[in-house]
């Protein structure tokens, strides 16, 4: 009997944030939304998340970043997930990230950033609605 | 990236190409035509791995200690897959998949796969998709196979199908352990693990287990040990990790001849069920019969295992 193909993402909070209440709320979410959310807990380095995307194959990665480090590690992250051969993995963004800095995020492949008290319904319509068919 | 074929992912889970091997789990979740396919191919293969099933009620310590076990392994020059359950929620489908929180340090050694895997409602404490899910690994060159399964201790003991060493675990002050026996939990363990030993308890826990399974005794001369662990700090994992290598030699050396045959039965009888059940839901649906009898169960006119009776001798089953 065929079964359903699931929406596999990936909560990842990089940098040191202390606390990861947003991604977990993101998290829950998405999972009521009916997709399988892995979510890996605080402090993951670029590899890290990375290699967790490969392994876990999911199809979004969603990272949480409060600390401001955004600009030094999303580009890490994005040149990893090309290295291991996921740029078809969809990439978002959210936390406290300045208006400023959108414009380049979005330049090295993240595609949505979602500024802090974002409603939850309005992440998970993006990425119901941004989701590439894969098998 | 174009998805992979079939032959594409057998050849990468056979030279071990991580990426491969996590989109030929998908596969075995998403596409059972594809899985077949593709297990059918590396199924030769197989075989090799050691596959560790690690079951216990939810917070138990199950993810924590399976860190501990696979560094463990790591330290012996071991290579390890592990496949971590959780439950799908009936209501929304979705599911949250946290065992890995407690694994990711391990996430980057290359010698470690880890893969998240939700129930999709299927009983019993793994998925459907788990047992092909070992096999790539299995397939893929690793040493070892872990299998955390999900933590709600009732009747979840699919995992004896898929593991060749079952380790139960408890903890103090988690509650009655008769209680556990009755749930059936206690008779498929293999190994039975005391976790949260730092705590009060403890060592009377282990007495009352001890206790409990001295009534039961495992036919076939396996002695069911009682060990200790503290999964926060790894102590007794390489005690735990010694005596698991123990019911490996004893099952090599014909201990668990019975116990693989009886595995493999099942399993063939279940493939053959699921197939029957395909062929009701695909092409029996479609028959002019099966439209005509669903009419006359609805009149009153037959009775649905009746009308079952019939369909069968129609498809020369009976
Ligand atoms: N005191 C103490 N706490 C422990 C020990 N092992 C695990 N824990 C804690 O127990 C809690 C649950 O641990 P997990 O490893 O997530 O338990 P689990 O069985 O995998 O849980 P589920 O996957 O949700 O069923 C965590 O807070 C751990 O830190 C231990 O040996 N001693
Ligand atoms: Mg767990």
């Amino acid at each position: 009997m065929p079964m359903e193909k699931k929406i596999r993402v990936l909560i990842a909070k990089p940098g040191l944030d202390s606390h990861d209440r947003g991604a977990k709320v993101v998290a829950r979410a998405l999972r009521d939304a009916g997709m399988e959310v892995i979510y890996t807990g605080l402090r993951q380095t670029p590899e890290q998340i990375a290699e967790t995307a490969l392994q876990e194959d999911v199809d979004v990665v969603g990272l949480s970043i409060l600390s401001g480090a955004h600009k030094t590690l999303f580009p890490k992250i994005m040149t990893l997930l090309k290295k291991k051969g996921l740029e078809d993995v969809m990439v978002f963004a959210g936390g406290i990230i300045p208006e400023e800095d959108v414009p380049e995020l979005k330049r090295i492949g993240i595609k949505e950033i979602f500024g802090p008290g974002t409603p939850t319904e309005r992440i998970v319509q993006y990425v119901l609605s941004n989701i590439s068919e894969r098998s | 990236m174009p998805l992979a074929n079939v032959e594409e992912l057998v050849k990468g889970i056979l030279t071990g190409d991580r990426r491969m091997i996590a989109r030929a789990i998908s596969v075995a979740e998403n596409n059972p035509l594809e899985a077949q396919r593709l297990i059918a191919a590396v199924y030769p293969r197989t075989g090799r791995a050691h596959v560790v099933g690690l079951t216990g009620a939810g917070g138990v310590g199950k993810s924590t200690l399976a860190e501990k076990i696979i560094h463990e392994y790591r330290r012996r020059d071991k290579t390890v897959g592990v496949v971590a359950v959780d439950p799908t929620s009936p209501f929304t489908g979705g599911a949250f998949l946290g065992d890995r929180i407690r694994m990711q340090e391990l996430t980057g050694d290359e010698g470690v796969f880890i893969r998240s895997m939700a129930t999709r409602n299927y009983v019993g404490g793994i998925a459907k998709a788990t047992r092909n899910a070992v096999r790539i690994l299995d397939a893929a060159g690793k040493d070892v196979v872990l299998v955390e399964a999900v933590g709600a201790g009732q009747s979840e003991v699919e995992i004896v199908k898929v593991a060749h060493t079952v380790v139960v675990m408890h903890a103090p002050g988690l509650g009655n352990e008769i209680q556990a026996i009755k749930a059936g939990i206690m008779e498929i363990a293999d190994i039975f693990v005391v976790n949260k030993a730092d705590r009060e308890n403890a060592a009377k826990t282990a007495t009352d287990i001890q206790g409990i399974l001295q009534l039961g005794g495992k036919e076939g001369g396996w002695k069911v040990p009682v060990l200790k662990t503290i999964a926060l700090t790894g102590e007794g994992v390489a005690e735990l990790v010694d005596k698991i290598g123990e019911h490996r030699q004893f099952l090599q050396s014909g201990g668990g001849t019975e116990r693989e045959a009886m595995r493999i039965e099942t399993e063939l009888v279940e493939a053959v069920k699921d197939k029957v059940a395909e062929a009701v839901f695909f092409g029996l649906r479609k028959r002019e019969k099966f439209q005509e009898l669903l009419k006359k169960i609805i009149d009153r006119e037959i009775d649905p295992a009746s009308a079952a009776d019939e369909l069968l001798r129609k498809m020369g089953i009976d």
